[in-house]
């Protein structure tokens, strides 16, 4: 195995390890997704807006907001007692330093996710017989792009006082591309509609986590090095 | 020690000040005469009517904005790759400045749009690209009040300039995508895809009266902040 | 690339400064194997930034560091592989064991047997027994012998270190000073900076004054403390 990815997963497994530890961050991650998806049902006039038309939005929503509460978690452990500068230490490269926060920033992710979408199909009967592969690679998809983001800026907003402020702050507008995106595509395949009419959104999120997924590698070093 | 010797620095600061402040007041003058320009001097716009002259001022306000964010983004760049404090300073200054045309025209547009389309809000290009870079000042903005060592302030609030830059084709692809799709009220764009003379010169003039505005206020903005620093300096001594 | 005669830190013109703000203003730093570098000076002089610098935390605004022959910095790893560093925080991750958290330092310097090192490890600083505790739960005395087993379990040629011996009480600074006594019989390159000279003056065999980012005092250790604290008061109050 080549050292950088050996390297980068001794960092993720770490991450991993020490959350499933101490479960704060995918507990309330988890806890806030099933609320929201609660409201956003509570909240609609079951008259005037049908479950099928607020589903994508509030699904990509819950997802959004419980990433965050995701991501911060991640910066706050190596903040405790400088644990990052172990880290900067090391002779490890930057970028595998990176690709092991982000990988760890993903899984969290992922699991939040994971959680979420049962709960979604509960609340808001869909179906989703025939487009559940479909949403769950938009997940997929749509998920790399902010979370490599939030991964730099988590890393930033740590080293301040108001950390848990200033990542969304920071984040948001960078999310509304890939949730737009994943919101059109989901309301689409929840539909039962072709792919050709999918197609477009689908090239926005790729090129999305392409182009951010680079320069979020790009500028890590820039944010952990003094 | 009295002080009466001011600090070295502060002589150069007050100097970049003065020149900023006679650059804005002229600009200021120049956006004066842009209205009578726009009101007197220029036809009326066939459909829209009279309420279209707003775009004249609008859309280069919205471009000040743009150039300012731009601007910020660049500068980033380049100061990941020379450390130049002048450029940092010159980087937050402009951010400033920029955050300031971007709130004017977010407001000024809804106010306006209102009681000629009857609606507060639209989705069109220009309005949901100053919204985002409102946003994405504000995020600069407050990281940058959160950090107090100035080389990681300098280092960070490149990157958030950096990343913010690459966003806005982003945007700017989500919200062409969204409107071919979903088709939304034009806010303030005249009909007809070549201008005029007559309105193109006028746009000309108050684009560049806005550009002007722009250079003004980041010089002064900078001045203070060179000044700022003198201070500090010299307290620090 | 500078002259090789046992040097096992070569430092030389360090500054760091952000515009007219200069932290370090052209420091030399040469540390042999064997050799304590004891590091002294008001707060604010910049001893935390050298360290950091040293250790290929942070980049000067110009000067190199070298160590073994390898340029240091953020940017090269491998140069970094001879070098430990203890600072004032314990650097430990409070959801993973002592033992697990020095097997994470052994696996992120590539150790062939990371258990077999971190045993080692804590068995130098007599953590063999506390291993399975999490840091949350040990003395400031412990937690620091944690950090040190963290910090030498991939046997580095140079160490670091930033106030040890703050917040440890009379034994356990003892049981540091015969700690790194003994490494440095071994050939281990020490640089220590420190409020405490009467912890680490025994230990110095150079000892250095840092005040507003530049040495004002740079000589061999010699000599009792007492003889020497009434010029170092002097250095550091004028």
């Amino acid at each position: 195995m080549p050292e950088g990815l050996r390297l980068a997963l001794v960092v993720a497994g770490k991450d991993i390890r020490a959350e499933l530890r101490s479960k704060t961050a995918l507990l309330s991650a988890t806890v806030f997704a099933a609320l929201v998806l609660v409201i956003f049902n509570f909240a609609r006039d079951p008259t005037a807006l049908s479950a099928g038309d607020l589903a994508p939005s509030a699904l990509w929503v819950t997802f959004a907001f419980a990433a965050m509460v995701a991501m911060n978690r991640a910066f706050t452990v190596e903040r405790e007692h400088d644990a990052i500068d172990g880290l900067l230490l090391a002779p490890i490269p930057r970028g595998a330093l990176f690709a092991g926060k982000l990988l760890a920033n993903l899984a969290f992710v992922a699991a939040v996710e994971a959680v979420a979408l049962p709960l979604f199909v509960l609340f808001f009967n869909v179906d989703l017989s025939r487009s559940l592969w479909g949403i769950v690679g938009t997940a997929v998809l749509a998920t790399i792009g902010f979370v490599a983001v939030g991964t730099v800026f988590g890393a930033m907003a740590v080293r301040t006082r108001f950390a848990e402020l200033l990542l969304p702050v920071l984040l948001l507008p960078f999310m509304v591309p890939p949730l737009v995106g994943a919101v059109q595509v989901t309301s689409r395949l929840l539909a039962d509609r072709p792919l050709s009419e999918m197609l477009g959104w689908l090239r926005i999120l790729a090129a999305y986590d392409v182009v951010f997924v680079t320069l979020a590698a790009l500028v890590f070093s820039s944010v952990v090095d003094e | 020690m009295t002080a009466a010797v001011p600090p070295p620095g502060l002589d150069r600061a007050r100097a970049v000040i003065r020149r900023g402040t006679v650059l804005s007041t002229i600009a200021l003058l120049g956006i004066a005469g842009v209205y009578v320009l726009a009101a007197a001097f220029t036809p009326i716009e066939a459909r829209q009517g009279v309420a279209q002259k707003i775009f004249y001022l609008h859309v280069p306000a919205a471009w000040s904005a743009l150039l300012a964010f731009s601007l910020v983004g660049i500068v980033s760049v380049l100061y990941l790759w020379l450390e130049d404090p002048r450029l940092d300073r010159f980087a937050a200054s402009s951010a400033e400045v920029g955050v300031v045309f971007a709130a004017v025209m977010l407001t000024t547009g809804p106010i306006w749009a209102k009681p000629i389309w009857g609606t507060w809000w639209t989705w069109d290009a220009r309005l949901t690209l100053t919204l985002f870079l409102f946003f994405l000042f504000v995020g600069y903005l407050s990281l940058r009040g959160a950090l107090h060592d100035r080389r990681e302030r300098a280092r960070f609030s490149a990157v958030v300039g950096i990343m913010g830059l690459v966003l806005v084709p982003f945007v700017h692809l989500s919200v062409y995508l969204f409107r071919t799709l979903h088709p939304q009220p034009i806010v303030l764009k005249p009909s007809a895809p070549s201008l005029p003379w007559e309105m193109l010169r006028t746009l000309l003039v108050s684009t560049l009266m806005f550009t002007l505005l722009y250079v003004g206020l980041v010089t002064l903005r900078y001045g203070i902040g060179l000044a700022a620093e003198a201070r500090e300096a010299h307290d620090a001594g | 690339m500078p002259s090789s005669d046992g040097a096992i830190l070569d430092a030389v013109g360090l500054e760091r400064a952000f515009g007219a703000l200069r932290v370090l203003r052209g420091l030399d730093v040469r540390v042999r194997a064997g050799e304590a570098l004891v590091v002294a000076g008001p707060n604010g002089a910049g001893k935390t930034t050298l360290l950091r610098v040293l250790a290929g935390l942070a980049r000067p605004s110009s000067g190199e560091v070298w160590v073994l022959g390898a340029r240091v910095g953020p940017s090269n790893p491998d140069a970094r592989r001879p070098i430990g560093f203890v600072s004032h925080q314990s650097m430990l991750y409070d959801d993973l064991t002592v033992r697990e958290n020095v097997v994470l330092a052994a696996r992120l310097y590539g150790l062939p047997d990371p258990g077999a090192a971190a045993e080692r490890a804590l068995a130098a600083v007599g953590l063999d027994g506390r291993g399975d505790e999490r840091p949350r739960h040990l003395s400031r005395g412990l937690l620091q012998r944690a950090s040190i087993a963290r910090a030498l379990v991939h046997a580095p040629r140079l160490l670091l270190l930033d106030e040890p011996f703050t917040g440890l009480d009379a034994p356990a600074g003892e049981r540091l000073r015969e700690l790194l006594a003994e490494r440095l019989a071994a050939g281990l390159a020490l640089v220590l900076v420190t409020h405490h000279l009467d912890e680490a003056w025994q230990l110095a065999s150079r000892v250095a004054v840092l005040a507003g980012g530049r040495w004002v005092l740079e000589e061999p250790r010699v000599g009792e403390l007492a003889g020497f604290l009434p010029r170092y008061h002097a250095l550091v109050h004028a």
